[in-house]
């Protein structure tokens, strides 16, 4: 067995009287991708955050890279990526702009910098936009660029959520591309997504539904447990 | 600490991106310091005078001339009805009627006294005491002339008066720009540096990119020293562009050390930066930022001084001012560029902006959470 590097065990999230998180307990290993899949409001953004340091639990234990989520919250920050449903890079400045200063802040030296960045933008191919703006980029470039920003620093693990958010089939394949390339250089995915087909590319998958995981198994095994011949009759079978 | 230079040129780069902010940068201290400074004078210019002369006598149109000698005044109307005057002064055409009786050499021949009506237009009180006060030392004026003229002898048994005369310090032309522009310049740096801290952090609220700060291991106490830096950088270059206006244009003395006013501004900066964040912190969009710190901004100002003096306020007021940044760094501007005050003359203003700059500061960091 593969070493773990998210714990999660009766994790609970309340808002006042609401109950976005109700027990969690799952384990995530090293270099899987993850799907963590729910409808609307079932608490996936929410657990995903309290995974990311940003948001803390109710109650309930939290290791994120071995470290615990309360009391090495900074140490477990050192360890993860992070890329959120709202585009996050810096739209005013340049994508090398945005490299220097997100590699600043995770204290890689300029040296390191300058040679990652160069192999990161022939990966995407886009080494003549290199001073480009990124608000002048189409969305599919900035996913893509914003997935490589959050890896920038090689944590042991990346969040995604929702990832590939209105774009072209095509580009979120290629999209996935890049997350398989994470994976196999040993990198865990933790990825929260809508599209049932990319919850077939994924190693293992939850489903959420009402702050509670209702399954979790690999996609084949949900397949044949509820007797359904895709990922969206499984989901639809659950979330109903 | 290294982080702390990373945030600091990526608050610049965004500065120079945003075109909006630059103009702001260069044009608020130019039209503030032009346009208010010129504005906002109490120096009295012109006031219009509504004559109703009943008398018609030698006597009362020498007083009419008296007026119109001055400097100050005009007569701008003249008729035998007072309600005309007061219909003058209804119009905000004229500021003062001044009325005649019938008979008032008469009665100043015979009597040795005689009366006069003078209505003033005091909507604005400040402005009407000015320009009563110079209405009666005309008058006044008038007064010795005649008992020169009538008496004869010129000193002839004057009656017995103290003459007081008095010597401006300070401002000895009583220059009201002067009195002005470090007061307008406290405006400027407070209000650049308002606005630019109580956007910052909200922007990134907005855009999202402060969930991807919150997620790196980077210290809010340098994230937030990289946000602040380059915004003193920024008031301090408005604040020098604001002085030098004031210099060249209307030849504004700087009597005190240039040292102590940049000092002092660093101070009341990191203070009124740390209220702009605290403001950042508390809001969620950009909207709720600019109804707070136009609130605040209102408060601080006219509570400050710049218009009216703070000494003249109720005492509860004046208490509350201790609380008011504004008020203390004007109170230093006007002090060092004016009077040459030094270090020792502000000990108070000192410590009162070090104390508001260290809470709000603390309030800021206090709020500011990477974990919500």
């Amino acid at each position: 067995m593969k070493e773990k590097v998210i714990e999660v065990r009766n994790l609970v999230k309340k808002f006042g009287s609401f109950v976005a998180n109700d027990h969690l307990n799952f384990d995530v290993y090293q270099g899987e991708i993850f799907g963590f899949l729910g409808a609307n409001g079932a608490g996936k953004t929410t657990a995903m955050k309290i995974l990311c340091g940003l948001s803390a639990p109710t109650s309930g234990e939290v290791k994120v890279g071995g470290f615990d989520i309360y009391t090495e919250t900074e140490k477990v920050k050192r360890n993860i990526g992070y890329m959120s449903q709202k585009f996050s890079l810096y739209e005013d400045m340049t994508i090398a702009e945005n490299i220097r200063f997100f590699s600043g802040i995770y204290g890689i030296s300029p040296k390191e910098r300058k040679a990652k960045q160069e192999i990161l933008l022939k990966n995407l191919d886009i080494e003549s936009s290199k001073d480009s703006l990124i608000r002048s980029l189409p969305l599919g470039w900035k996913q893509k660029l914003a997935f490589s920003v959050a890896i920038f620093h090689d944590p042991k693990i990346v969040f995604l959520d929702e990832p590939t958010g209105g774009v072209d089939p095509i580009t979120r394949r290629k999209f996935w591309d890049l997350i398989y390339e994470t994976a196999d250089r040993g990198i865990t995915v933790f990825v929260t997504t809508h599209y049932m087909d990319e919850a077939e590319y994924c190693n293992r998958v939850s489903i959420m539904n009402d702050g509670r995981i209702e399954a979790l198994d690999t996609p084949e095994n949900l397949k044949k447990q509820y007797g359904a011949k895709n990922m969206d009759e499984v989901f639809l079978k659950i979330a109903r | 600490m290294k982080t702390i230079f990373y945030v600091i040129q990526k608050e610049f780069i965004q500065v120079r991106r945003n075109k909006t902010m630059l103009r702001m940068i260069v044009m608020i201290p130019l039209l503030q310091m032009l346009v208010l400074v010129f504005a906002a004078t109490y120096d009295l210019k012109n006031v219009n005078i509504f004559l109703v002369d009943k008398d018609m006598s030698s006597t009362s149109r020498k007083l009419a001339s008296k007026f119109e000698a001055s400097p100050f005044f005009t007569i701008n109307n003249a008729s035998f009805s007072p309600e005309e005057g007061e219909k003058e002064l209804l119009r905000n055409a004229d500021n003062m009627v001044l009325v005649i009786p019938k008979g008032f050499e008469r009665k100043l021949i015979r009597d040795d006294k005689a009366s006069l009506q003078l209505l003033v237009n005091a909507i604005d009180g400040q402005a009407a005491q000015l320009g009563y006060s110079y209405a009666a030392s005309v008058i006044r004026g008038f007064n010795k002339n005649i008992i020169a003229e009538w008496k004869g002898l010129p000193e002839f048994n004057p009656p017995f008066q103290i003459n007081a005369v008095p010597r401006y310090w300070y401002n000895a032309e009583l220059e009201y720009k002067w009195y002005m522009a470090p007061g307008v310049l406290a405006i400027l740096v407070t209000l650049i540096g308002l606005f630019l801290s109580g956007m910052s952090l909200v922007k990134e609220k907005e855009q999202g990119t402060i969930e991807q700060l919150n997620v790196t291991p980077i210290r809010k106490i340098h994230f937030l020293a990289g946000k602040l830096i380059p915004f003193i950088v920024i008031a301090l270059f408005d604040l020098s562009f604001g002085l030098l206006i004031a210099k060249i244009v209307f030849n504004l003395p700087i009597v005190g050390s240039l040292g102590l006013v940049f000092g002092f501004g660093i101070l009341y900066l990191i203070g009124i930066l740390g209220l702009g964040l605290f403001i950042s912190t508390v809001a969620d969009t950009q909207q709720q930022v600019m109804f707070v710190t136009y609130f605040f901004m209102m408060i601080f100002i006219l509570m400050g001084g710049i218009f009216t003096p703070v000494d003249s306020m109720p005492k509860w007021a004046q208490l509350f001012d201790e609380a008011n940044p504004v008020f203390h760094f004007m109170k230093v501007m006007r002090m060092v560029i004016l009077k040459g005050s030094d270090f020792g003359d502000l000990i108070h203003e000192f410590f009162a902006l070090c104390i508001l700059g260290f809470t709000f500061l603390s309030l800021s960091v206090l709020r500011y959470r990477k974990t919500a």
